[in-house]
């Protein structure tokens, strides 16, 4: 458990999750450096929570496959004995839950259960760890926290309970935290308290941080770098200004063109563009089509598209996987007039 | 959560008027004259006018109902028409005798339920879980006198390791917790244990299963809790539940065990509704049926305490 200072803070190659027939995450590559702040987008069922708990080890090793290299602060996960991978967890990396509520034992009070991980990592007694426990709570920013400590989860509101949740994973000291739509549960004035929370967390404790999200605003909130997943894969990766604002993905550009800001701040004619969607649905994993996998959606689709294609540099660190990378930064930059969307609706 | 306590017990009042009020007249619905069986065939009908009033059944049902519930009120639960003796001193000895037979059959049911439960729970769809599941179906089927009579058969009549019938050496009815009493409880336990133990161990195999594929097991893997770990969330997501139900059948064993107690010549609770129905013992049946309703009532209150006190989510008002 030799762990070098100077291995990045996370790091997939070729990482690939199979349940049954299915490769649910199909070659991802992916590299955290410390310190570092990841959002992990995509539609649901693109692989990203998957990817995420991979990370963790936690699906049970007899109904999947995990292959490929996990690399956590220069810890080989795939390697750990059993018992190492639980001294790992939660220690090393902690993750936050997207619904608090259902991932706090209902019959244990919070603080309770945020002794129980200090006390299952550390020689500590139970005062000391309540101790912890109240300090995580005041960092947290919940109020009263002595009387929230004796909480039930279901006697706290839903931001209060993300909070708790925070305070959980944070309880160990990880080096790495890893959120799984942390805010999707939540009311969107407390998504934004929640994001900050988490950003001067990141920025305070020198954590590195991947926030797994399909809401674009969220990732450009927390994170410095935007991965961008479809089916398994990652098609675009790059820092938040490069995806955001000169995205070579054609799904990427779906995505941004999909947001009711961007409708709402592009006018064409003197008229409000129209909300644009992706046409047609993510791929059967089971039976995934050859070559690229958002091909049968895209606007931008030719036949060499049948053929995988490549991660290509685009700019500094900025790599997307298709074979039209200038034609689809030109189409973006163009505005929003995809052919086939218009005539596939 | 002493104020819970009193509030349920005050709850509990009008459901146990309830309960005297149906037992009262659940045995005058039965056909049939009470005095029949204690008078001859030829007897005058001014004898069994002065029987009747001497009984007091020639009053109108409301006023003897309340002239009952006043003696009941008082600890008197009248004189056995069959024997002459106290119905409450009968009961209470019938009570002990099957609420010793019950307990231990409920905690050799619960110990195994819980532990067939837990396994086939853990290991859903395995060879384990059919083995186990295949065990509590088969409690829960199998006639109980048959099973009861197929053990006297084995371990009585073929092997002669354990007596078959009664509840001690000299043929007393009190069972005390010695080693030649033990013999006697054995078989009758071993017997009335395979229903709660097959209820339980569906149920607990169901409970297990619902939690261990709820959010927070991974939450408390990812926190790094190792198996063990894991395993103490498990028992006390289930523990409400599982107590739950074994109380119920401790109040179902305590009533429902006419079948086993005659087998086995238990002289228990329903050994002696046994005896009163077919001697038409009016004073004994009411008795006994009432003290077993009310064991009943004060088991499910018993459970309910016991259940909030487990589960911060049930609310204590």
């Amino acid at each position: 458990m030799s762990a070098n200072p100077n291995a990045p803070a996370v790091e997939l190659v070729d990482l690939k999750v199979g349940f049954g027939k299915v490769e649910v995450v199909d070659g991802v590559d992916l590299r955290l450096e410390r310190g570092q702040a990841m959002a992990l987008i995509g539609e649901s069922g693109s692989g990203k929570s998957v990817t995420l708990r991979a990370i963790l080890r936690l699906f049970p090793e007899g109904r999947s496959r995990t292959r490929g290299k996990i690399a956590v602060a220069g810890r080989d996960v795939l390697a750990l004995s059993k018992r190492e991978l639980a001294d790992f967890r939660g220690h090393v990396a902690a993750m936050i839950f997207q619904e608090p509520l259902l991932a706090f034992d209902p019959v244990y009070t919070v603080g309770r259960q945020i002794t129980e991980a200090i006390r299952r990592h550390e020689k500590i007694d139970a005062a000391g760890a309540r101790q912890r426990a109240l300090a995580l709570f005041e960092r947290v920013r919940i109020p009263s926290p002595e009387r929230r400590l004796d909480a039930y989860p279901h006697e706290m509101s839903g931001g209060m309970r993300q909070r708790a949740m925070i305070a959980l994973a944070l309880a160990c000291r990880p080096q790495v935290l890893l959120a799984d739509e942390p805010t999707t549960a939540l009311d969107a004035t407390v998504q934004i308290q929640i994001l900050l929370l988490l950003r001067e967390l990141q920025r305070d404790l020198g954590l590195s941080i991947i926030l797994v999200t399909h809401d674009l605003g969220a990732a450009v909130e927390v994170a410095d770098r935007i991965s961008v997943m479809y089916a398994g894969r990652i098609v675009e990766t790059g820092t938040a200004h490069q995806v955001v604002l000169d995205p070579h993905h054609p799904y990427t550009i779906g995505l941004l063109r999909s947001r009711a800001e961007g409708a709402l701040a592009k006018e064409v004619d003197g008229k409000r563009a129209r909300l644009q969607t992706i046409p047609g649905s993510p791929p059967d994993l089971a039976n995934r089509p050859a070559g690229c996998p958002f091909a049968p959606r895209c606007f931008l689709a030719i036949d060499k598209c049948r053929e995988t294609p490549p991660s290509v540099e685009v700019g500094g660190g900025h790599l997307a996987a298709c074979w039209r990378t200038e034609e689809a930064s030109a189409a973006y930059r163009a505005g929003p007039q995809p052919v086939r969307a218009e005539a596939a609706a | 959560m002493l104020l819970y306590i009193l509030k349920r017990l005050v709850a509990v009042t009008p459901v146990a008027f309830g309960v005297s009020l149906v037992c009262f007249l659940l045995v005058h619905l039965a056909p049939g004259d009470p005095l029949s069986a204690i008078l001859p065939a030829d007897a005058t009908q001014a004898t069994i006018d002065e029987m009747r009033a001497a009984y007091g059944f020639d009053k109108p049902l409301p006023v003897q109902y309340a002239i009952w519930l006043w003696h009941v009120l008082h600890g008197d639960l009248g004189v056995s028409i069959a024997t002459g003796r106290p119905v409450l001193g009968e009961v209470t000895r019938a009570v002990v005798n099957s609420l010793i037979l019950a307990s231990v059959a409920t905690l050799i049911g619960f110990t195994f339920g819980t532990l067939f439960g837990f396994v086939a729970g853990y290991h859903r769809n395995s060879i384990l879980d059919r083995v186990a599941s295949a065990i509590s179906v088969f409690g829960v089927s199998v006639p109980h006198y048959w099973l009861g009579m197929v053990m006297v058969i084995v371990f009585s009549a073929n092997l002669g390791w354990l007596p078959p019938t009664g509840a001690g050496p000299d043929g007393s009815g009190n069972w005390r917790p010695d080693f030649e009493h033990l013999r006697f409880i054995i078989l009758p336990a071993v017997t009335m244990s395979v229903i709660p133990m097959g209820i339980i161990a569906r149920t607990v195999r169901a409970l297990v299963a619902d939690i261990l594929a709820q959010d927070f097991v991974e939450a408390l893997r990812a926190k790094g809790l190792d198996e063990v770990g894991v395993f103490k969330h498990v028992v006390r997501n289930a523990a409400p539940t599982a107590l739950a139900i074994m109380g119920l059948q401790l109040g179902y064993l305590l009533g429902g065990s006419i079948l086993i107690e005659t087998v086995f010549a238990w002289p228990g609770t329903g050994f002696l509704l046994n005896a009163a129905i077919f001697q038409r013992d009016l004073p004994l049946l009411q008795g006994s049926i009432l003290v077993l309703a009310m064991f009943f009532v004060a088991l499910n209150l018993l459970v309910d305490v016991m259940q909030t006190a487990l589960d911060p989510r049930i609310e204590r008002a």
